[in-house]
This record gives C-alpha cells, structure tokens and sequence, in this order.
C-alpha cells in the first residue's frame, strides 16, 4: 500500500518536472527553429552540414536541449516507477496544455477559443488517466 | 502541407511511443531509482534497450525540430495526437500493461482533444504588426 503510493507521488512528480522542463525546451526550441527557417528547404539548397551547423550553432536550441535533457531524465525517473502509459501521455497531455500558455505569452501564437476548449479537454482525459 | 510535410508529422507521431515503450522496457529492467541514487539515472543509459529507446528519440527530435521550422508549436504537438492511442497500443499488447477501462476513456479524451484542435487552421500565430510605407500599422500574414 505504502509502496504504491510513493510509486503515484514519485511518478506525478516526475510528470510535474517533466511538464514544467519540457514546455520551457519546447518554447526554446521553437524560437530558435522559426529563426533558422524550414530546414527541409534549407537543406535542400545548402545541404544537411550546413543546416546542422545552423542548428547547434543557435543559442535558443542549446538552452532548449539543456531543458529537454532535464525532461529526459524525469521520465526515465518517472518510468522506474510507474507505467508507460501513464506517465507517457499524461507527461505529454498537460505539456500540450502548458504549451499553449507558454506559445500565447512568449512566442506570441494566437491560442484561439477552439485550441482552449481542447486543452480543457485533455486535462479531463489527462485526470481520468490517473484513475 | 505537402507529403514531405505530412511525412515529418509522422516520425514525430511515431518515433516518440516507440522511444519511450523501449526506454519504459528497458527502466523495468534496471528497477525503481530512489531520489537518493539519482546518480544511478546516467547508468541506465548502458542498458541496450533504453539505447535503442534513445536512438527512436533522436529520430523523434529530428523530426520535431523539422516540424518546427514551418509549423507553430500549438500546431505540432496536436498534429502528433496519433502517437498517444500507439502508446496505448504498445503498452497493452507488446509491454503487456494492464489499462483500466477509465483509461483508456482518457486516453480516448485526449486524442479526441488534440484531434479537435486539428481540424483547425493550422497556422494561427497572431501575426507581427509592422509599420508599412506609408506609416500605417499593417499585419503581416504567415
């Protein structure tokens, strides 16, 4: 019994790192892409070296990669205590609802009533998974 | 979108759940980690299977990072919905989890959630106002 529940507090508390980690790596990774350009296009024109060049050279990727190597190891900590498919969509589903808080303020993407509404309805998917 | 396009949103649907169904193999193997061995975290990289669950990640995040480069980040993460009933998938039938019917109902949620979102626009990031020629504010469409 006591086993379990350090097994749910542990797990939901990589969940928490997990969230919080990989929505700041999601924003900075974002922000360093949209400066860079579609890379698929790029790539085309001056070849893959050059884009990854580009890429490990942008100082938004850099700090994005430090906050998803964070995320990373949350969820091999969560995943040494709970199952996969809780703390897979789980850590997923309330990252999605923070992203598009953290898209509305930092990168400046209009979250309109539709994409509310479906984080709504996440949350409640993400509540009933815990159960 | 075109079938390049569509292509990316699949590795980031598909490499995901497959990357963390084998690092989830792979951490049943090396067993619970107490918060006082964190440490022991870094080794659990040498099990082969959490190897092979990082290399799906890496596909995973070349994907992504592609993704990005022409795609909002609200707009990416929805897109990739499919990925969560895969993992539901493979946990039940190759990981042999037991899922509760209360789960897989939110499961269900949140794909139909994200599902929803997608059947929006898929560019809605509000749009950078600049000055034009002649002085008036005008938006710039993306």
């Amino acid at each position: 019994m006591i086993k379990h529940a350090i097994s749910n507090l542990n797990g939901w508390l990589a969940i928490l790192a997990i969230v919080l980690s990989s929505s700041a790596g999601d924003v900075l990774l974002s922000r360093g892409m949209k400066q860079i350009g579609d890379l698929g296009e790029l790539g085309g024109k001056r070849g893959l070296a050059f884009v990854v060049l580009q890429v490990v050279r942008n100082r938004y990727f850099l700090m994005g990669v430090a906050c998803m190597a964070v995320s990373f190891y949350s969820l091999l900590f969560g995943l040494s205590w709970n199952d996969v498919s809780l703390i897979g969509p789980a850590a997923a589903s309330l990252t999605f609802v923070a992203n598009a808080f953290a898209a509305k303020m930092f990168l400046h993407e209009h979250v309109d009533r539709r994409r509310w509404a479906a984080a709504l309805c996440v949350a409640a998917g993400v509540v009933l998974m815990a159960f | 979108m075109n079938l390049r396009k569509y292509l990316v949103l699949a590795g980031v649907s598909v490499f995901a759940p497959l990357g963390d169904s084998f690092l989830s193999y792979g951490m049943k193997q090396v067993g619970n980690i107490s918060l006082r061995n964190i440490p022991d975290l870094l080794l659990a990289i040498a099990n082969p299977w959490v190897g092979i669950g990082i290399i799906f990640l890496l596909g995973f995040f070349a994907s992504y990072m592609t993704a990005l480069s022409w795609a909002d980040l609200t707009y990416v993460l929805p897109a990739s919905s499919l990925g969560y009933v895969l993992l539901a998938l493979i946990a039940r039938f190759a990981l042999h989890e037991q899922i509760s019917v209360t789960r897989w109902v939110g499961i269900a949620l949140v794909s139909g959630g994200v599902g929803f979102v997608t059947s929006g626009p898929e560019v809605t990031r509000r749009p950078p106002r600049h000055l034009s020629n002649d002085g008036s504010v005008a938006a710039e469409h993306s």
